[in-house]
């Protein structure tokens, strides 16, 4: 019970820290000041404080602005958003905003710094909306990326933020983009060209960024990465990720890296095969790659005339040593047949799959009983569930089912059998 | 000299120390086994064919039932192989509270095997005193999980429920209590006479057949065979712990049990740690989405469960239910070396060395 209360007081006790905190940060941001060393341990401080300096940062800014042009500036359309699109968005609007600009004054047009009085009043209302706000969120992202960064508990939530932050990019470009358009409508001929010249920058961004976001997106999921390269507007994404990477040091810019260097398992894959084609040929393998879904193993694929003498090798060859058989069995892919071998070194701690595809109409393959006493049940197991016959096994039967049983059921065009229909 | 004669003896399906309903066709010759055939499969669900239509989380459940005894390494390993495909990072509190309740139900699983092989071997009491251990670990899962022994505890990228008020406590207060009853255990049955003439190079194997048969935890490690998942290919947070694994080198159903009760003693040390590094606060559940779909592409995954390697094997092709999911299921693998152990042996070591290979037919039929 003690314990307990002493935790609810924790908790309050580092609430009102992260409250003070916070405002220490919305302070500073005012100053300009993008703090690198949040005491924040947990992300959704560090979150709700960048959203909230963002906010005010957003809201301080608007209302300026608004004031300027003697009217209500419309609320931020990120309060009802989450925490993380609320960033994105700021984020991509600042961006095309700033890119804008730079085109604009490319062009020998100085918007940005006139309140773009010969403007219609909806442009100026957005010029002044993405200034205030590519401020703001010029700030806010760089002050959460830097806490982010120093807060980050693990790699997996900076990724998933970053999916997130690049969808939200998505949308944001999308909906930044819908109402450039509009505006350049109603602006008339001398918006065209501020339009046209964001609209520029916006596809140039896109093409720079599109590359960097997918590398940053990683393991995405392919709606994701659509979103994502639409949302190439983003160049943000790029842009967001090169911040948290340099900001972060760690964890951040740990994980594309990661993926970008060959496995720690690459340097035995290349040495089994190095050796399989020294000994064998090289045309006992089909393919060869490291599973990266499944540990970084080592996976082999062999011709299925080849799969005997493979097996055999692989358990006695000095070099490989594959002493243990720790799984094997069989799956129907509809198009044909595969074994899955998966087989372990005691001597060399090593693991590695070992894949052959066979013909569905017949499936036949060696039996690895011969080698592997372990192999006996599983390929009964195969042979029971899936109708794979293994030659040269030595008592293979349905050992679950019985011999009576009609069809293979882990087959996927498999009906059960009825009598009575 | 008579005649003798062959004669077959069925032993099972239904028969109190085959564990289950696991049929032994024997070929004897006198009380000599001369061949044995075990005949399997009456326990058979189709967990695999029945997982493919469904979601992973509603998986769970089923993977209770493979190994009855010890549910929740059975629950881990599925999540943990939609985790490593989807590369999602568990929150610590939940790791912690895995681990425990693994822990817990090694224990439980071992207090189960010891009781029951002492009550194959004609010794009763046992028994009554590992189930009334076993009975105040079961009750600490329920407080868990709300189950008894299907527990359907753990989730994908976490656990279901959080610790209740003082449910730490009560696991760090049962370690000692533990560790005082296996002395007990060890008085009461360890150095019996009767009993070791009943163990003592029973069922022996050598290292090489083990590996050979595919043969995993304490069957393998009765050989010598210094291996254990948690410590040489740890997942979860078992790289945490300090912890030794225990071996001996006689391969007999002896060395068995005797890595089996270091094996209680190992895990309340980890239980031990595991507790007073608990972490006061945190998620139980990393963020994940709310329908799982495992990215296309498969995944083999392998941890230790008390009766060795469970493996779980998941082909993916992008949507929410797996493709092909199977289970690696140590009592099946283990199984497999009986008939070579059963032949030459008389009927009377029969019980003895199938009680020590430690079978659950849940795990053996799938």
């Amino acid at each position: 019970m003690s314990g307990e209360k002493d935790l609810e007081q924790q908790k309050k006790e580092a609430a009102a820290k992260a409250k003070a905190a916070a405002l220490a940060k919305m302070k500073a941001k005012e100053q300009g000041e993008a703090k690198e060393e949040s005491p924040a341990e947990d992300m959704d401080l560090a979150k709700q404080k960048a959203a909230a300096a963002a906010k005010a940062k957003a809201a301080a800014l608007a209302k300026m602005k608004a004031k300027e042009q003697g009217e209500a500036k419309e609320e931020s359309p990120a309060e009802d958003m989450d925490l993380a699109k609320q960033k994105a968005a700021a984020a991509a609007k600042a961006k095309a905003a700033a890119l804008a600009k730079q085109k604009a004054k490319e062009q020998g047009e100085a918007k940005e710094e006139s309140p773009a009085e010969d403007l219609d009043i909806a442009k100026q209302k957005a010029a002044a909306a993405a200034k205030a706000k590519a401020a703001a969120a010029a700030k806010a992202k760089a002050a959460a990326q830097a806490k982010q960064a120093a807060g980050a508990g693990d790699g997996d939530d900076d990724d998933e933020k970053a999916k997130a932050i690049a969808a939200a990019k998505a949308k944001a470009a999308a909906a930044a983009k819908a109402k450039a358009a509009a505006q350049a409508k109603q602006a008339g001929g001398a918006g065209g060209d501020d339009e046209k010249a964001k609209a520029i920058a916006a596809a140039k961004a896109k093409a720079a960024a599109a590359a960097k976001a997918k590398l940053a997106a990683g393991g995405a999921g392919a709606d994701d990465e659509k979103a994502k390269a639409i949302a190439a507007a983003k160049a943000k994404a790029a842009a967001a990720a090169a911040a948290k990477a340099k900001a972060a040091g760690g964890k951040a810019d740990a994980e594309p890296a990661e993926e970008k260097k060959p496995s720690v398992n690459q340097p035995y894959l290349d040495k089994y095969v190095k050796v399989i084609n020294e000994n064998l040929g090289s045309d006992v393998l089909e393919d060869y790659y490291i599973n990266n879904l499944s540990k970084d193993v080592p996976t082999l694929i062999v011709k299925a005339d080849y799969y005997y003498k493979l097996a055999e090798f692989l358990k006695y060859n000095e070099q490989l040593g594959f002493d243990y058989l720790s799984e094997l069995h069989g799956t129907d892919y509809e198009t044909h047949m595969e074994v899955y071998v998966h087989l372990f070194s005691y001597k060399n701690t090593q693991s590695v799959a070992l894949k052959v595809k066979i013909d569905r109409n017949e499936p036949t393959i060696d039996s690895l009983q011969p080698l592997w006493e372990g192999a006996n049940w599983p390929e009964c197991e195969a042979y029971d569930l899936l109708g794979i016959k293994f030659k040269n096994h030595p008592n293979l039967h349905r050992i679950m089912l019985g011999e009576e049983w009609v069809g293979y059921p882990l087959r996927k065009d498999y009906e059960p059998y009825d009598v009575e229909v | 000299m008579l005649r003798t004669e062959e004669m077959l003896l069925n032993v099972g399906p239904q028969h109190p120390s085959t564990h289950g309903v696991f049929r032994l066709v024997l070929k004897i010759d006198g009380e000599i086994i001369k061949e044995a055939k075990p005949v399997i499969g009456y326990l058979h669900r189709g967990t695999e064919k029945l997982a493919e239509d469904l979601q992973y989380t509603q998986i769970i459940p089923y993977t209770d039932r493979m190994d009855y005894v010890s549910a929740m390494t059975n629950n881990y390993v599925l999540c943990h192989a939609v985790e490593t495909m989807m590369d999602i990072k568990v929150p610590e509190r939940a790791e912690y509270l895995r681990v425990i309740a693994m822990e817990l139900g090694r224990v439980a699983s071992h207090l189960v095997w010891w009781g029951t092989y002492l009550l194959d071997l004609g010794a009763t009491s046992p028994l009554l005193y590992a189930f009334r251990e076993r009975e105040m670990i079961i009750n600490l899962l329920n407080e868990l999980s709300g189950a008894r022994l299907t527990f359907n505890y753990m989730r994908v990228g976490g656990v279901k429920w959080d610790a209740p008020e003082g449910w730490i406590e009560k696991v760090a207060e049962f370690i000692p209590y533990m560790r005082e009853q296996l002395k007990g255990y060890h008085t009461l049955v360890t150095g019996n006479e009767i009993f070791l003439n009943r163990v003592k190079g029973i069922g022996k194997y050598t290292k090489e057949e083990a590996i050979n048969f595919s043969l995993s935890g304490a069957n393998l490690r009765c050989t010598g065979v210094k291996w254990d998942l948690r410590k040489n290919e740890p997942y979860s947070i078992y790289d945490r712990f300090d912890f030794d694994v225990p071996v001996q080198d006689g391969g007999d159903a002896w060395a068995r049990y005797q890595v089996r009760l270091a094996e209680i003693e190992e895990s309340l040390k980890i239980l031990e740690q595991a507790c007073e590094q608990f972490p006061a606060e945190g998620d139980i559940l990393a963020k994940v989405p709310k329908i799982i779909k495992a990215p296309k592409g498969e995944a083999f995954v392998r941890i230790e469960s008390p009766r060795g390697e469970i493996g779980c094997y998941i082909a993916s092709d992008g949507k929410k239910e797996p493709y092909r999911l199977k289970f690696r299921r140590p009592s099946f693998y283990n199984l497999q070396i009986l008939p070579k152990l059963l032949e030459g042996e008389s009927i009377a070591n029969l019980i003895s060395i199938l009680g020590a290979v430690d079978i659950i037919l849940g795990e053996v039929d799938g």
